[in-house]
């Protein structure tokens, strides 16, 4: 009944439904979405007995408030914060009960900006071609949380995992991603791949789950002309007239027509969804397997 | 054709016109139909098809390679009509770029067969062509922030049709009521790479 259901009392700077997206239909144009930091969601979801797909809110920088009206499983992952149930503090990254009614007070994140919010029995957004996540490229799926919006639940699946508290993301005082070049690295100048390689970014404040935008010395192209318009891949390090890489995270669009000088490995993608602006980035060319 | 390789686990294919992407992009099809191709997803675009999600890059990109790729057939895509009113803003600014009346915009774009290319922008934006060479034009100076669902627009090569309100850059010639996008039908997209349309206008023109 409309009892597993869970109220939003803070919806916090920019918290979104997420789950493992909707692979499958870039050929329509529809991005992939789901959470930025999948392994984190991932986790969030194993310490509350739900499978590895359920839906799950991601918060951005500043955490959230939600109320339950039945009693709940909750786990927090992701950006490390401080969790409160009616103002007592209780474990980060380990299942917490949550009685009908209580208040879950997900904090502003110690570091790290991506946090993960798994409830029992997930949640039950309606699904948009087979997915709950919200794209905020596009505009699928269910909107981005507003203070008072209530969120249906699912049954719950299993029972929360036996496991006291999970391992913690080390400090990211650097963000080291390792790219593999291309495919059109040949756009750009020999020193410009060097400085690439070489020399340091920043993240950028005007990030989002589109892209990681960076800033840092431009990137020289050694041809000019318009691209014509491809396919785009997750992890993508896209280059636009600016000369700033911008690294490709869920809701990037599926074709685009600046030249990508070389692709992020995925196992680095998640520590990208929590790099706050201002940290440090390096790209390491890596051989391609 | 060139096979370049895209991060771990994918490839772009190019090559040297849009038709051979058309008929690259239906052979692809087919192998994956086949079993002979496993693929996540597989994305035509102007010049290009990338194939994303690959269990064995290397072996494919050996395959295609070797591969022949047999010209695109006739083959039996539905055809999409869409009703259009040639009332856009830029009409008249399209009509210089092809140096006739505003008229004869509406009676050349309403006469061709046009066939979705690619897709990619938003959910649902085909990318179509059909319009000859002299017909082609420039996107706006400076570019909308708003472009209302519906709205037909050129840019270079293609015509285009807003799903739904967004920023754009096309010059828009005309306005449909057709619903581009709709998630809770099946298929949600109206166009998809291969459809073929054309846009009948609601008056005669």
């Amino acid at each position: 009944m409309s009892d597993r259901a869970l109220v939003v009392v803070r919806a916090g700077a920019l918290t979104t439904v997420q789950d493992e997206g909707r692979p499958g239909h870039a050929h329509l144009g529809v991005p992939r979405s789901g959470a930025l930091d999948a392994p984190a969601a991932a986790l969030a979801n194993r310490l509350v007995g739900n499978p590895r797909g359920a839906a799950v809110l991601e918060t951005t920088l500043d955490g959230c408030a939600l109320r339950p009206r039945s009693p709940v499983a909750v786990a927090v992952t992701g950006a490390p914060c401080p969790v409160r149930l009616d103002g007592r503090p209780v474990a980060w990254g380990a299942p917490v009960r949550v009685p009908a009614g209580a208040v879950l007070e997900v904090g502003a994140a110690v570091r790290g900006v991506r946090g993960y919010v798994a409830v029992g029995g997930g949640v039950a957004a309606l699904p948009v071609l087979g997915s709950r996540s919200t794209d905020l490229l596009s505009g699928l799926g269910p909107a981005p949380l507003t203070d008072g919006t209530v969120l249906p639940l699912g049954p719950p699946a299993g029972l929360p995992a036996a496991v006291d508290v999970a391992p913690r993301p080390g400090p990211a005082a650097e963000l080291v991603l390792r790219v593999v070049l291309g495919p059109r690295e040949d756009w750009f100048t020999a020193r410009a791949l060097r400085v690439l390689a070489t020399r340091p970014y920043r993240v950028s404040s005007a990030s989002n789950r589109v892209g990681l935008r960076t800033e840092g010395p431009a990137l020289e192209r050694a041809r000019t002309g318009e691209l014509p318009s491809e396919g785009m891949v997750l992890g993508a390090v896209q280059v636009p007239p600016d000369g700033r890489p911008v690294v490709f995270l869920a809701d990037h669009p599926t074709t685009g027509g600046y030249p990508v000088i070389a692709v992020v490995r995925a196992a680095d993608l998640p520590a990208a969804a929590q790099a706050a602006p201002g940290t440090p980035v390096r790209f390491v060319p890596v051989r391609r397997s | 054709m060139r096979v370049l390789p895209v991060g771990s686990d994918a490839l772009l294919v190019e090559v040297a016109s849009g038709a051979q992407a058309e008929a690259l992009h239906a052979e692809l099809l087919r192998r994956r139909a086949a079993g002979l191709l496993r693929a996540a997803e597989i994305v035509p675009a102007a010049r290009t098809v990338l194939l994303d999600g690959l269990a064995e890059p290397d072996r494919v990109a050996r395959e295609l390679r070797a591969a022949r790729v047999p010209p695109a057939a006739a083959r039996g895509e539905r055809t999409v009509e869409l009703p259009v009113r040639y009332d856009g803003p830029d009409l008249a600014a399209v009509a210089a770029h092809w140096k006739v009346a505003e008229r004869e915009v509406a009676r050349v774009h309403a006469a061709t067969e046009f066939r979705v290319a690619f897709c990619g922008f938003a959910p649902g934006f085909g990318y179509l062509t059909g319009l000859p060479e002299r017909c082609h034009v420039p996107r706006r100076a400076t570019p909308r922030t708003a472009v209302p669902a519906g709205a037909v627009a050129l840019a270079g090569p293609y015509t285009g049709v807003y799903p739904r309100s967004s920023p754009g850059g096309w010059q828009l010639i005309g306005s449909t009521d057709a619903v581009l996008w709709d998630h809770t039908r099946a298929p949600a997209a109206l166009l998809a790479p291969g459809t073929r349309v054309r846009f009948v206008p609601e008056e005669p023109v």
